[in-house]
């Protein structure tokens, strides 16, 4: 078997997936409700929701809030990544410690209000200041942990035993793709035979909700949870924040097949391209997007002709409805393939995303099914594109081409195909 | 794949309290004296305040400048003197940019303003209140100014740096991690260049909250040479914006661009720092992937002043069993967190490009009297993270 690529890299191939999404905790789990066409969005019940304009989100319940603890959100990063993790090294047959590093995707955490409520009160002044709350903070270890960038990789690493340092990404709305990026680099550069990439983002909380609702990027269709994540549709109205975990275990197909793994799939192809545009919008030339659509089609070794379907960023939202259908477009003229978008049903999972959507992409493969973008009520005239409506169906699936989009001018496109014959 | 290429640092961009530019830098470093601090604004705690900094210079759109904080701006304006230290501005629509950041600033007058509301209330009108305070008082472009990644973000408006956009979070490491990422995917053939660095600004009691939390903040007044802290030991903050461009050394010589210094090696580990895992072991396995060379050695050491890996670094120093002249990055810029590697790396490619160490500083740093061909920079962070990198001098027949 050739395990060397069209440029001479080893190939990289998935061994394990992991996965916890608003829709359930597991592979078999997500899988079946995705292709099912149920929506993971609920009412947020986990903190009150008075004042706000979005009271809806892709929450993810864990076993360890059950009794209403409140957890920081890295700490909820931190469980999700650990789940997700540990089901995919199950599947690989590798167990700690691993061979490789771990490359983390998360988003950016800091001290949040419970805790900062409690350092006030530890102040015993009506009106501290920040001076004062600092001086709090004495001693507190665990505070600084739970909130070092540096915190949830630490604990991670320890659990999976995953070599040398850690290294944390954020790359906005792309960071689990550009987790996924990172491993296959460094494998294809022969500084390891196998890495843990992991996309998990668990930020639900009434801060980050209301900073997303004042840049008006939120769904306000509050009357009807499970019908508010509408991309490609025409009454679309915003992005459903969500929550959830992946973890792929990539290994170089020669170090995977020496062990006897089975070989999930491979990630054939990675690129990038970043804007200089604007901190929110695409270009309107559409040039970042399409390039990085492109760049990961060649990294892979192949044409657009050769991608059977499109998994979208799809965040429902009027600007990447627009960019990304002008992005397919350009990169797929008249003969553009099917498109789906995941976060109909998950809605958007952030940091996550990218990774989820590159594990639901091998499922696609592995099960040839393409899963649905549901809420698909309203065509929109300005979206000519097969985007599966509602229900799931067969396709025949060799290569998909998963997209992620982020704030920022952030493009990671990613190449995912099956276990080479 | 090519055959790995030889990586060059072409250009720095240095701020800090001893300046702004390879110049100010190259003179503080020389007069071997501790930048400005200021010990009574944050007191107990305190820092090495930044300069003021004419930001029309590097950052022309007052549009721009609005949509940022002071740490955006601090960086995208370090990553602007990089560019143009290497003459590099002609590269950046296909220059990989890799970046180190931490947290953006938060509005403190209304944290404070909600704590106080917040105080007197039962938990459940606390939370509604919350909201309610939150909704009404938070600014939305703030929300873009604390994005971890909106740093690169702005590199890529501001600058037009439109290659590969990462953006490295975990303190310390992440700068040494973006180091060493950038160089080996400039060394595989991926790319040309190369901007990496990262902006900490010390003035800002939010993080400050956190860093006393993990004890990594020097509590006294005055300063100290961060080797020689034992009666209070700690960090002392130093605003830092560090960036450097990199390239391979076809890509430099091709266009003309003399080198300061080659990249030898970078290497990172992660210790558990307990007693079966210590940052000594680490870093000895970080340096056993380096080629160091035999006999005497200079070392510029991103030293915290924080006293359990002050002592690691030492205990891996007196490991590698020769003699070495220290010269600690921290006594020169402060703790810039994020920014320390590439500023150490920085301070090193300027060192070697000169020929000369900086003029040493009290304890633990002796004199140097060799040719000065390699360096050794050191990152034992506060909390986590040993990195290593190995600089070496760029002989002149080498250079265009």
């Amino acid at each position: 078997m050739n395990t060397t690529d069209h440029r001479g890299r080893p190939i990289v191939a998935v061994t394990g997936i992991g996965l916890v999404t608003p829709l359930g905790f597991g592979v078999a789990t997500n899988w079946e409700a995705l292709l099912a066409g149920r929506s993971g969005i609920r009412r947020i019940t986990r903190f009150p929701t008075d004042h706000l304009r979005t009271t809806i989100a892709g929450t993810v319940d864990l076993p360890e809030e059950a009794e209403g603890a409140w957890l920081p959100s890295s700490e909820r990063v931190r469980l999700m990544a650990q789940r997700a993790a540990d089901e995919a090294l199950a599947q690989s047959g590798l167990v700690a410690p691993f061979p490789g590093p771990l490359l983390l995707g998360m988003p950016p955490v800091e001290l949040e209000w419970p805790a900062r409520l409690r350092l006030a009160e530890a102040t015993g002044e009506a009106a501290p200041s920040y001076k004062a709350l600092t001086e709090a903070a004495a001693g507190r270890d665990e505070l600084y942990r739970t909130t070092a960038f540096a915190g949830v990789g630490d604990r991670l690493a320890a659990h999976l035993g995953t070599r040398g340092a850690p290294i944390a990404i954020s790359t906005a709305c792309a960071t689990g793709a550009s987790a996924i990026q990172l491993g296959v680099e460094a494998i294809q550069r022969g500084e390891t035979e196998a890495a843990i990439a992991i996309g998990a983002d668990g930020t639900v909380q009434p801060e980050s909700l209301i900073r997303f609702s004042l840049l008006s990027a939120l769904s306000t269709r509050n009357e009807d949870p499970t019908a508010a994540s509408r991309p490609f549709e025409k009454t679309r109205g915003g992005f459903v924040m969500s929550e959830g975990a992946a973890c792929l275990v990539l290994e170089s197909l020669a170090h995977a097949t020496a062990r006897g793994a089975t070989i999930l799939g491979i990630v054939r192809g990675c690129g990038e391209k970043s804007d200089s545009f604007h901190r929110t919008r695409s270009n309107p030339d559409g040039g970042a997007v399409i390039r990085a659509m492109r760049n990961a089609i060649e990294d892979a070794g192949l044409t657009p002709a050769d991608i059977s379907y499109v998994n979208a960023h799809g965040t429902g939202t009027p600007e990447n409805d627009k960019m990304e259908t002008f992005g397919m477009r350009a990169v797929f003229g008249n003969d553009a393939p099917p498109i789906s978008s995941n976060k109909s049903m998950i809605g958007h999972t952030l940091s996550a995303a990218g990774a989820i959507e590159a594990a639901f992409s091998l499922l696609v493969i592995r099960d040839q099914m393409l899963p649905p973008t549901i809420n698909h009520v309203e065509p929109d005239p300005a979206i000519t594109l097969d985007v599966v409506p509602n229900v799931a169906r067969p396709a025949k699936v060799s290569n998909v081409l998963s997209n992620s989009f982020g704030f920022g001018g952030q493009n990671v496109c990613l190449v995912l195909s099956g276990a080479p014959a | 794949m090519t055959q790995a290429s030889p990586i060059w640092v072409t250009g720095v961009g240095l701020v800090s309290a001893a300046g702004e530019g390879r110049d100010a830098h190259r003179v503080a470093t020389l007069a071997g004296a501790p930048p400005a601090l200021d010990d009574t604004t944050y007191a107990p705690f305190a820092i090495h305040p930044g300069p003021a900094l004419e930001l029309d210079r590097q950052i022309p759109k007052k549009g721009d400048q609005r949509q940022m904080e002071p740490w955006q701006r601090l960086g995208t304006y370090a990553a602007g003197l990089a560019l143009d230290d290497a003459g590099a501005r002609g590269l950046v629509a296909e220059m990989d940019l890799i970046v180190a950041a931490g947290g953006g600033e938060r509005d403190m007058a209304l944290d404070e303003s909600v704590v106080a509301a917040l105080a007197p209330l039962a938990p459940a009108e606390a939370a509604r209140k919350l909201n309610e305070m939150l909704a009404g008082g938070l600014r939305p472009t703030l929300f873009l100014a604390q994005l971890s990644n909106l740093l690169a973000g702005n590199i890529s408006i501001v600058h037009g740096v439109t290659g590969a956009s990462r953006t490295f979070m975990g303190e310390e490491q992440a700068g040494a991690d973006a180091v060493r990422v950038a160089a080996a995917r400039l060394a595989e053939g991926r790319g040309q260049a190369a901007l990496v660095g990262g902006g900490f600004v010390a003035s800002r009691w939010d993080l400050m909250i956190l860093y006393h939390a993990g004890g990594l903040l020097r509590r006294a007044p005055g300063w100290a040479p961060v080797l020689d802290r034992a009666t209070a030991p700690g960090a002392i903050p130093g605003t830092l914006g560090a960036f450097l461009v990199l390239e391979t050394a076809e890509a430099a010589r091709a266009r003309g661009a003399r080198g300061l210094a080659r990249i030898m090696g970078v290497a990172c580990e992660q210790a558990r720092r307990d007693g079966a895992d210590t940052s000594a072991m680490a870093a000895a396995r970080a340096a056993a992937r380096l080629d160091l060379p035999a006999g005497p050695l200079a070392v510029l050491s991103g030293a915290t002043g924080i006293a359990g890996p002050v002592a690691a670094e030492r205990e891996f120093l007196d490991g590698l069993g020769r003699k070495l002249a220290v010269r600690a990055a921290g006594n020169r810029l402060g703790w810039g967190v994020e920014a320390t590697f590439p500023g150490s790396v920085a301070l090193a490619a300027l060192a070697l490009a000169d020929g000369r160490l900086p003029a040493a500083m009290g304890p633990g740093e002796d004199e140097f009297d060799g040719p000065l061909t390699d360096i050794l920079v050191t990152g034992f962070a506060g909390w986590r993270g040993e990195a290593l990198a190995h600089l070496r001098a760029i002989p002149a027949e080498d250079q265009p």
